[in-house]
């Protein structure tokens, strides 16, 4: 996990949704992952007022919190692009050629090995292990929808799909 | 809004009147919607179905008993089948029939002969070979399983108890709340010789007998691993999806024979549809009085709690998982004291799988000679196995322990895709082995696989051809278990990484020979000296592979050749005596390095090749090989 933060993920963090998930979570210190999850879930990240936050209410340090944030792979202190496309890595994908898919991704989406997000803010691609969906593979999962039996040139025209989607919304 | 349940009259009642209900739905279709078919688009399919349905004025349900009627159609959403290769999937009741590679648009044809009609669509049966399977358990990748975890997966709908209800769901639950006392469940467990799914196959009724005896804690916990972090491995998520209440009444069945009110189901974040599933089915059950206080007015309570993992592979390992619960960074401490003794919030745990658990209620019901009937003597029962990678029918299977990998590769897996030969099969993920084909006849169970080194693990089979390289799978391997080490302990977070290091290093041509015996030291260094199981196995798949295929390792190091041409900086593409000379692989290489005359074989330049494969992949004939 990337520890710099870089100048895009500074904005304004609603300090009463985050009060409104501890509230829901007793403020109990046993619950932080779940805490963290349900504020990523909104922020696509976890923003460091939320986290500064988050330690004083629930009554641990901020280094702590921050050692429990920065264990897990889901957790990002980056901010993530719209789309996060999921790329599994995963044994039944490996034999079945997932790393060419990655790599189309990468391509069609300008991003790479060492910068996971796109300019634009449109795309993250994460590696993960296994999505468990190993009957299909390569699949690649965006925003929590699982996309089968993957090629390279699949994964191009998906890339295209979403920019259109994106644009439509805009 | 369903009643709360206040005694067992009550709750046989409730279940005599979903058994008659279920027994009013003449006619079935059960849509897929395990995350498999669902990406194929089955949830497309099952709307329009439904619009179908009611174009033609018939009337149906989509939850048990929502008609009334004594003749109705019910159209429910299942959960995983299995055969995910052949997906989306639709299962037709009462027939049996199973429809393969489903679209939205054949819901009108479905509608109208199928369901007016009664007639079999012959183009959305499962044909090989030109052999029609129009039941489901016909079909030859049913017809060797035996499916008991997995029996109503893919039968039911996921989504509603009462279904669970119609084919004699909690009937063990309330056996053991008004029949049983907690020795006795125990007991009946024991005697089944249920060992643990997830891998180390400990003895499930000698695990629940530890934290039973804690008698002087008045607060115990029961810790389902739903953290199937296995790549290759999905047989704990589809049954978390297709039948999620076994899960949990096998969860309280445990809570009620180790006097245990608390339960918690950890639960992989890549899994939404498992989390979703448990979800509605604890919100279900809590309606209904099965889980709470004062379960179906016996006294008895059992509260259940979901957690969702977040993505940290080490969390599969029990002291990692219930730090994890606890709000922690998810590391392994030192063992003793044992997580029965001392485990989730330092209380006595009792820690099993979503499989070992699912497999409880049947026990229950059926008794303990009922589970050994099928099996080992020293692996009593069946395993289910994702079945992935290189072979004709991927997808999830279940078969009795002691089936040996032929019977699952070539019976049931249908053998290799696209005809190539087997090479290995790398069995119990990034802790397990590779076994070749001097294993095919060994029977799977716990001991025959640790007596070759390899482990059942939790189940995941991912089948090679001839193609794959052996030695990039050691190092994917490796890698995995780079990124995945918690770095507790120096010799997995120290020794991984520069096991890494050194594959790396002989998949891009730069391995030494002295390298081989370095891995080894290496490897019995970390197995000696780490901590947890995930560094105690971490070496397995480099040892295994290299037991059985040195001489690829070698091929790597000494002539600086992957035959597979899997490892990209030792391959090389060559035209094979296939070229018909058409020159399109001339025309489109971006270098140049392609030279020959219109109807001869042509010839690559290697040095000046930069192996993109644009050849290989305009070829009309498939004669450019890469190795």
């Amino acid at each position: 996990m990337k520890m710099e933060r870089t100048e895009k993920t500074l904005e304004n963090v609603n300090l009463a949704f985050v009060d409104a998930v501890l509230d829901k979570y007793g403020c109990d210190k046993s619950k932080v992952i779940a805490i963290m999850q349900d504020v990523q879930e909104k922020y696509r990240y976890l923003p460091q007022e939320a986290l500064t936050h988050i330690a004083k209410k629930v009554g641990i340090s901020e280094s702590k919190l921050y050692g429990v944030a920065t264990f897990y792979g889901n957790f990002s202190l980056d901010a993530k692009g719209k789309y996060v496309i999921k790329v599994c890595r995963g044994t039944a994908c490996h034999v079945r050629k997932s790393s060419n898919v990655l790599q189309a991704l990468y391509e069609a989406t300008g991003t790479g090995e060492e910068k996971s997000s796109s300019d634009d803010g449109l795309f993250t691609i994460e590696i993960v292990s296994c999505l468990g969906a190993c009957g299909l593979s390569p699949v690649v999962m965006v925003n929590d929808v699982v996309h089968a039996a993957m090629t390279p040139d699949k994964a191009k025209s998906l890339v295209a799909d979403l920019r259109e989607e994106a644009h439509e919304h805009a | 809004m369903r009643e709360k349940i206040g005694s067992l009259a009550e709750f046989q009642a409730l279940q005599e009147k979903c058994i008659a209900a279920k027994k009013a739905e003449k006619r079935k279709v059960l849509v897929c919607c395990g995350t498999g078919c669902a990406a194929g688009g089955n949830l497309a399919l099952y709307e329009e179905l439904k619009n179908q349905i009611a174009a033609h004025g018939l009337s149906f349900e989509v939850a048990l008993g929502d008609a009334h009627e004594d003749s109705v159609i019910g159209v429910k959403k299942s959960g995983c089948h299995g055969f995910c290769e052949m997906g989306p999937l639709v299962r037709i009741e009462p027939e049996g029939w199973l429809y393969t590679k489903c679209r939205a648009e054949d819901a009108k044809e479905i509608v109208e002969k199928t369901i007016l009609g009664g007639e079999f669509i012959e183009r959305l049966g499962y044909n090989r070979g030109g052999e029609l399977s129009k039941r489901q358990e016909d079909i030859p990748f049913y017809k060797k399983q035996t499916r008991r975890v997995l029996e109503h997966c893919g039968h039911i709908d996921a989504e509603s108890i009462e279904e669970y209800l119609s084919i004699g769901g909690y009937t063990a639950l309330a056996k053991c709340l008004f029949e049983l006392t907690g020795e006795e469940i125990i007991q009946e467990i024991s005697d089944s010789g249920l060992r643990g799914r997830g891998g180390a196959g400990f003895p499930t009724g000698r695990k629940w007998a530890q934290v039973a005896a804690h008698k002087e804690e008045p607060v115990k916990y029961i810790v389902c691993n739903g953290d199937e972090g296995d790549p290759g491995a999905f047989m704990d998520r589809s049954c978390m999806e297709g039948d999620p209440h076994k899960v949990l009444e096998g969860m309280i069945i445990a809570g009620v024979a180790t006097d245990s009110t608390e339960g918690y189901i950890y639960v992989r974040a890549e899994y939404p549809l498992a989390v979703h599933r448990l979800t509605i089915a604890i919100a279900q059950a809590e309606e209904l009085g099965i889980l709470g206080d004062n379960i179906l007015g016996s006294g008895k309570s059992f509260h259940m709690h979901i957690n969702k993992g977040a993505g940290a592979f080490v969390c599969g390992e029990g002291s990692a998982m219930t730090a994890s619960i606890e709000g922690n960074r998810g590391m392994p401490r030192t063992k003793p004291p044992r997580s029965v003794d001392k485990g989730l919030f330092g209380k006595p745990t009792c820690l099993n799988n979503v499989e070992t658990f699912a497999n409880v209620p049947d026990i229950i019901k059926k008794g303990a000679a009922w589970f050994r009937s099928v099996g080992t003597e020293g692996s009593p029962g069946t395993k289910a196995f994702a079945l992935t990678g290189n072979v004709v029918n991927t997808g999830l299977i279940e078969v009795p322990m002691g089936t040996t990998l032929r019977e699952v590769v070539y019976d049931i897996g249908g053998g290799i895709k696209n005809g190539k030969k087997f090479k290995a099969v790398q069995i119990g993920g990034p802790s397990g082995g590779c076994l070749t084909e001097e294993h095919l006849d060994l029977p799977m169970d716990f001991d025959s696989l640790k007596k070759v080194g390899a482990i059942i693990g939790s189940g995941g089979l991912v089948v090679m051809d001839e193609d794959s390289c052996m030695v990039n799978i050691a190092q994917f391997f490796m890698n995995f278990i780079c990124e995945e080490s918690c770095g507790k302990c120096t010799p997995c977070r120290e020794g991984t990484t520069r096991m890494n290091e050194i594959l790396t290093r002989i998949t891009q041509g730069n391995g030494r020979m002295s390298d081989i015996d370095e891995l080894k030291s290496l490897a019995e260094m970390i197995q000696s000296s780490s901590l947890c199981g995930l560094g105690k196995t971490a070496p397995n798949p480099v040892l295994s592979t290299l037991l059985n295929f040195e001489d690829e390792y070698v091929e790597h190091i000494r002539d600086k050749r992957c035959h597979c041409g899997t490892c990209k900086a030792l391959s090389q593409f060559v035209i094979t005596d296939k070229c018909i000379g058409c020159t399109k692989c001339a025309r489109n290489c971006p270098v140049n390095a392609i030279t020959g005359t219109v109807r001869h074989r042509h010839v690559i330049d290697t040095t000046r090749c930069i192996k993109c494969g644009t050849c290989k992949a305009n070829c009309p004939v498939g004669a450019i090989k890469e190795g």
